[in-house]
């Protein structure tokens, strides 16, 4: 019989799968999970049919906040979220982007405003197709998704 | 939110028109005393000449006054004070505030953080909205429509601001451009999705000889040192283009020469004398639209 990886079910918590394999260390950065100290399991590149390879996190004890789902969605925007109450799926959520990114990302023009002086970032969604572009407020360039430099914090 | 002009975007297409009636009106009689009592400043972190006279002009013959700084090495910011705290101690002594500033997106920034309205004079390479309003005063004064006019664009299309803005303005008027640039200097994508967006033609070419005879408007732009990061590169297309006299031989009788000026070698002095060439009567327009702005912003 062929070995298969046992992953402690969650009771309360929030499963985050079909992430990208390679965008799934910077969804545990954005998270900060290396300082989280509750259970949590991080697997990568398991087999998808959609996907090729997929990565998943599975966080006990922790519900995602808004501006955490929104720098989530920038870089994954397809992954999924799953909300789990006494090991039962309650809610599953598609990742959404807002008609405004505040102050996750940093604009990639050297000399917008925002690089220089005390200035939140903002930025407008703009959705065109499958594809996300993001205009920055202040110097109103239009940055790829594949560009996205998210702030740390 | 006050009555802040930013971008030209921030005007809808009738505003721009209202703009431009204004100006016609402003033309027939600059001299007013629509501004008594009022106070003006302008903020001026980059250099600039026709910007700065033409607004201080038209504050002075509204009857207004004017305060500011033209050289930012004389102001607060070479201590390291923020734009925010900056426009706020001017917001205190001017009724609106005219700023020309080298980093984009500081005068959005400054219209979110000032009591007073702002109007920008330019923002590093981004928007130069009074220099899109007096472009459009000039095209319609030359051709007598904004609308259905071959519009060909030379030189920096890439940091051009005034390009940018008058490819957005000119979008509600259905014009056809032609964009001609060196590699280097391509108008940027955006631009390009801009144009396919609003359904607006337009070709690309890096060959200047031959190539606008079909046009209503040449408009030139200088290749801008203060933009390049890479000086080599501005050294490669400085001088990439040059409009002699001669080349205006097979071109439309309409056709009018406008550039935002200041001019380097991108148009002989020898164009000057042809009646084509427009560009110092533009600049003289300026004066006209940048008091029917400082109206409608500021009464």
């Amino acid at each position: 019989m062929e070995k298969e990886l046992k992953v402690a079910a969650l009771r309360n918590g929030t499963v985050i799968d079909h992430i990208p394999a390679d965008k799934l260390f910077q969804v545990v950065s954005i998270l900060r999970l290396k300082y989280y100290d509750h259970p949590l399991t991080i697997g990568n590149n398991f087999d998808s049919k959609k996907m090729g390879v997929k990565g998943i996190i599975k966080i006990s004890d922790r519900f995602l906040a808004e501006d955490e789902t929104s720098k989530i969605a920038l870089i994954a925007p397809n992954a999924k979220i799953n909300i789990i109450k006494e090991y039962k799926v309650v809610e599953k959520r598609d990742l959404v982007l807002g008609d405004e990114i505040n102050d996750v990302m940093h604009c990639v023009n050297p000399v917008c405003i925002t690089n220089h002086q005390p200035v939140p970032t903002r930025f407008y969604v703009i959705q065109e197709g499958d594809k996300v572009r993001l205009k920055c407020r202040y110097c109103e360039r239009e940055i790829a998704q594949d560009e996205i430099k998210l702030k740390k914090k | 939110m006050n009555n802040s002009l930013v971008s030209i975007t921030d005007y809808s297409k009738e505003e721009i028109l209202s703009i431009l009636d204004s100006a016609k009106d402003f033309e027939a009689n600059p001299n007013r005393k629509s501004f008594d009592g009022k106070v003006v400043a302008t903020l001026f972190f980059e250099p600039s000449t026709r910007t700065r006279l033409s607004f201080e002009t038209a504050v002075i013959r509204l009857g207004g006054k004017v305060i500011g700084f033209s050289d930012a090495a004389t102001s607060s910011a070479s201590k390291g004070e923020t734009l925010n705290d900056t426009i706020h101690m001017v917001s205190c002594y001017a009724d609106a505030i005219v700023m020309r500033h080298p980093l984009e997106g500081a005068a959005r920034y400054a219209s979110e953080v000032s009591p007073v309205p702002i109007i920008n004079a330019g923002d590093g390479a981004n928007q130069h909205p009074s220099q899109t309003l007096l472009d459009l005063y000039s095209i319609l004064k030359t051709q007598g429509t904004l609308e259905n006019l071959n519009i060909c664009m030379v030189g920096d299309l890439k940091y051009g601001r005034t390009v940018h803005s008058l490819i957005q303005a000119m979008s509600h008027f259905n014009p056809t451009f032609k964009f001609i640039a060196p590699d280097e200097l391509k108008i940027p994508e955006e631009y390009r999705i801009f144009c396919r967006k609003n359904n607006i033609k337009y070709a690309e070419s890096d060959e200047l000889i031959d190539n606008f005879n079909d046009a209503d408007i040449l408009y030139m732009t200088r290749v801008q040192k203060e933009r390049f990061q890479d000086l080599m590169e501005y050294e490669r297309v400085k001088n990439v283009y040059t409009l002699q006299n001669e080349m205006l031989e097979h071109t439309k009788s309409n056709l009018r020469i406008l550039h935002p000026l200041p001019r380097v070698n991108e148009i002989s002095m020898d164009v000057d004398k042809n009646e084509k060439a427009y560009y110092f009567k533009q600049a003289q327009n300026g004066l006209y639209v940048r008091q029917a702005i400082l109206s409608k912003v500021l009464l």
